[in-house]
């Protein structure tokens, strides 16, 4: 295991140029072209502004005494700096599960480590995120609301964190569907509660039990919870990161669910070349 | 590493007891997530449960420099034997060692990606075979000029044809400069012109001092090509050693299995035929034969008065057999019982190759035979003394009949000959013939 894991570190080359390639095919001969990456999110956020500003508007809880008042204005940014990521998160991870299997030709006839594949999807994905930032990039500005630079300064760790997290579960998802073909289907249901399980759409403080109760524990346990807040407290809160004690444990979690991901494929790798 | 310099005895391959067992998975296609939680199946479904062996405990070496031919029918191996030299499979027993950079030529362009354009392919492709950036840019103009692909080099790989990506394909897959090649029958990738430049190639790679592992079907290529060469039967090495010996091999083999399915196929149509007899006809009007002659379907019918009761092809030898060579002797044999003595018959043959066309027939009585009498058993052999057929499947029609082509017995297309022949013309008949030459003409000389 520890020997492929260095291989694959040679073979950055080919996954710097695969990226590459995904990035290219994607929006060739589309007419919008690279214009695409700016387009999707901005679409995204329009529709989810309109149902969450318009059709069912925040319903702002009765002020605690001596708690803090959380503005979540203008909420259209709010749910922006969760979305543009979960995108990201749920696109890698849902292509991650197929890319075996699509890409099953490499692996039956070239002789080429089989993991490049998801770990593919999951950077190119990331390049699209990255792209999407600007768009947040440029809210900020026309809200005048430029983000601490100390807290600017947690973000790679955040974006750090998702990538091993997705790579990790993108590894044990793509090596499991090659046996369970019914993975893809399964997981497109798990991504829409996982989804709504995330504190994306709504505060994480507006949950109801949010402060003690079964909704914490969920919220507690889900790794995105911890990625998207610390998102939204670097992009959208002011004040300094209360969060990153909980991004770290989710961290080292995330490095930890990589290496068992990695250990899974490793062990799963020969049977690909039969099955695919 | 082996280069050029180490030729000769050190291996550039080696196989030792190679055993590759492929496994399948609990004998279904594919499982599903949710039956494997239901029945908690989920670690045995990981697990084979049904194993196939490809190939069992093969060895072979292949030394550095030279050119090794792997032949055998569908199934035997072969291809399988080719991934694990490459790698793409691991064995299940035995060692598999390779000394030196491999490039395998199993399928062509199998990295490209259709929306991106020939050039971007290249790169991304020959990467993935293991060049740099620099190597290929290096090589670019050398690729694509050997692909043919100039002018559309910047077009997207998805409006190329199937022989412009396969061309591109092996381009950059020979441009690697491996020191070990392998090839699965890819050399009818292009046209004429193009197999003939990747045989060049070939010749090149060998004189370099390169080794090259051939699959392939085309056992003239084998010949001419290889330095040494193995037959695998089903898994198992048969034979190894002098190309010419091992394809001579090989060949007699196949010649042997035909002649079994011929004989089985043989014996089956007769069998079905006799089993379903046609009810006796009455009196056939002579037109009615002809027109069924060229309609009809194979199977058997007649009045019965004389029966059939044995067809055979016999040999030079007097062998019975169902594979002749090209210009060589066949008997047809027939046996006879006539349940009363009769006075009115004759025998007649008819010879149709595989799309149905009536290359020959004759009867006893078209010849100028006239029937006396027969009684109880008899026998007939019409003896071809040369059999002048191009190479193919042949079907014959036997009939004992009487003169107004009434018929006792009629065996339509029952029984079934091959043909082989080392050259490959074509035509439904072969007339004895020879080449003369003169004046100002020359040949080469042909190896």
């Amino acid at each position: 295991m520890w020997r492929n894991l260095g291989k694959l570190f040679r073979y950055r080359g080919l996954i710097q140029s695969l990226v590459a390639r995904e990035l290219k095919a994607r929006y060739r001969g589309s007419v919008l072209g690279f214009f695409w990456s700016f387009v999707n999110p901005l679409l995204l956020l329009t529709v989810y502004s309109f149902v969450f500003i318009y059709v069912l508007p925040r319903v702002k809880p009765a002020p605690v005494p001596g708690a803090p008042v959380v503005d979540l204005e203008p909420y259209a940014l709010f749910m922006f700096c969760g979305i543009l990521p979960w995108s990201w998160f749920s696109t890698a991870l849902s292509e991650a599960t197929g890319s075996l299997i699509s890409g099953g030709n490499l692996i039956k006839k070239v002789l080429f480590p089989a993991e490049i594949l998801p770990i593919v999807t999951v950077l190119s994905n990331m390049v699209h995120f990255l792209l999407g930032l600007t768009i947040v990039g440029a809210f900020l500005v026309y809200y005048r609301r430029v983000p601490d630079p100390t807290d600017l300064l947690w973000f790679p760790v955040v974006v750090l964190t998702q990538l091993v997290f997705t790579v990790g579960l993108g590894l044990i998802l793509s090596a499991l569907t090659v046996h369970f073909r019914d993975i893809r289907d399964i997981l497109a249901n798990v991504l829409t509660f996982w989804f709504f399980a995330t504190p994306i759409i709504y505060y994480i403080g507006d949950a109801p039990g949010a402060e003690k109760g079964w909704t914490k524990h969920v919220l507690d346990a889900n790794p995105m919870t911890h990625v998207i807040v610390s998102y939204q407290e670097i992009l959208f809160f002011r004040g300094p990161i209360g969060h990153w004690r909980w991004l770290l444990i989710t961290g080292a979690g995330s490095v930890g669910l990589f290496l068992i991901g990695y250990w899974v494929f490793d062990r799963l790798r020969d049977s690909f070349a039969e099955v695919v | 590493m082996t280069a050029g310099s180490v030729q000769g005895r050190t291996p550039a391959i080696e196989l030792a007891g190679v055993t590759k067992i492929y496994r399948r998975y609990g004998g279904r296609h594919f499982a599903t997530l949710k039956s494997a939680l239901l029945q908690r199946s989920i670690l045995r479904d990981l697990r084979p449960n049904e194993t196939f062996s490809a190939l069992q405990d093969v060895s072979f070496t292949v030394a550095a420099g030279s050119t090794f031919g792997v032949i055998g029918r569908n199934g035997s191996g072969k291809s399988t034997a080719l991934k694990l030299v490459a790698g793409i499979t691991k064995p299940t027993s035995g060692v598999v060692s390779v000394q030196g950079r491999i490039s395998a030529l199993i399928e062509l362009g199998a990295g490209f990606h259709p929306e991106i354009s020939g050039r971007e392919n290249v790169f991304i492709n020959g990467i993935m075979l293991g060049l740099t950036k620099r190597e290929i840019q290096r090589r670019f103009d050398e690729i694509v000029e050997f692909a043919e692909l100039t002018e559309f080099i910047d077009a997207p790989v998805k409006t190329y044809s199937s022989g412009m990506y396969m061309r591109l394909g092996f381009a950059v897959a020979i441009h690697v400069d491996p020191d070990v090649l392998l090839v699965d029958e890819v050399l009818a990738v292009g046209d004429e012109g193009f197999t003939h430049k990747c045989l060049d190639k070939f010749a090149e790679f060998k004189r370099r001092g390169k080794t090259i592992l051939l699959v392939t079907h085309s056992l003239g290529l084998v010949e001419r090509f290889c330095d040494d060469a193995i037959w695998l039967d089903g898994g198992r090495k048969r034979a190894q050693g002098d190309p010419k010996r091992v394809v001579g091999a090989y060949v007699t083999d196949v010649e042997r299995q035909e002649e079994l399915f011929l004989a089985s196929s043989d014996a089956k149509a007769a069998e079905s035929a006799t089993a379903h007899p046609e009810p006796p006809v009455g009196p056939v009007h002579v037109g009615e034969t002809m027109d069924d002659m060229f309609r009809v379907g194979e199977g058997r019918w007649g009045s019965g008065g004389i029966e059939i009761a044995d067809v055979a092809f016999l040999n030079d030898q007097g062998e019975a057999t169902h594979v002749f060579h090209s210009g060589e002797p066949l008997t047809l044999r027939l046996r006879v019982r006539a349940s009363q003595p009769v006075q009115d018959f004759v025998f007649g043959v008819g010879i149709f190759n595989a799309e149905g066309v009536c290359v020959y027939g004759t009867n006893t009585d078209i010849e100028e035979y006239t029937g006396d009498t027969l009684t109880g058993d008899a026998e007939a052999q019409l003896v071809i003394g040369a059999l002048d057929l191009v190479e193919g499947t042949y079907k014959m029609d036997v009939a004992v009949h009487k003169r107004d082509g009434a018929p006792y017995d009629y065996h339509r297309l029952l029984h079934t000959f091959r043909v082989k022949s080392r050259l490959k013309d074509v035509g439904i008949y072969r007339p004895r013939h020879e080449w003369r030459f003169s004046g100002g003409v020359k040949f080469k000389a042909r190896t």
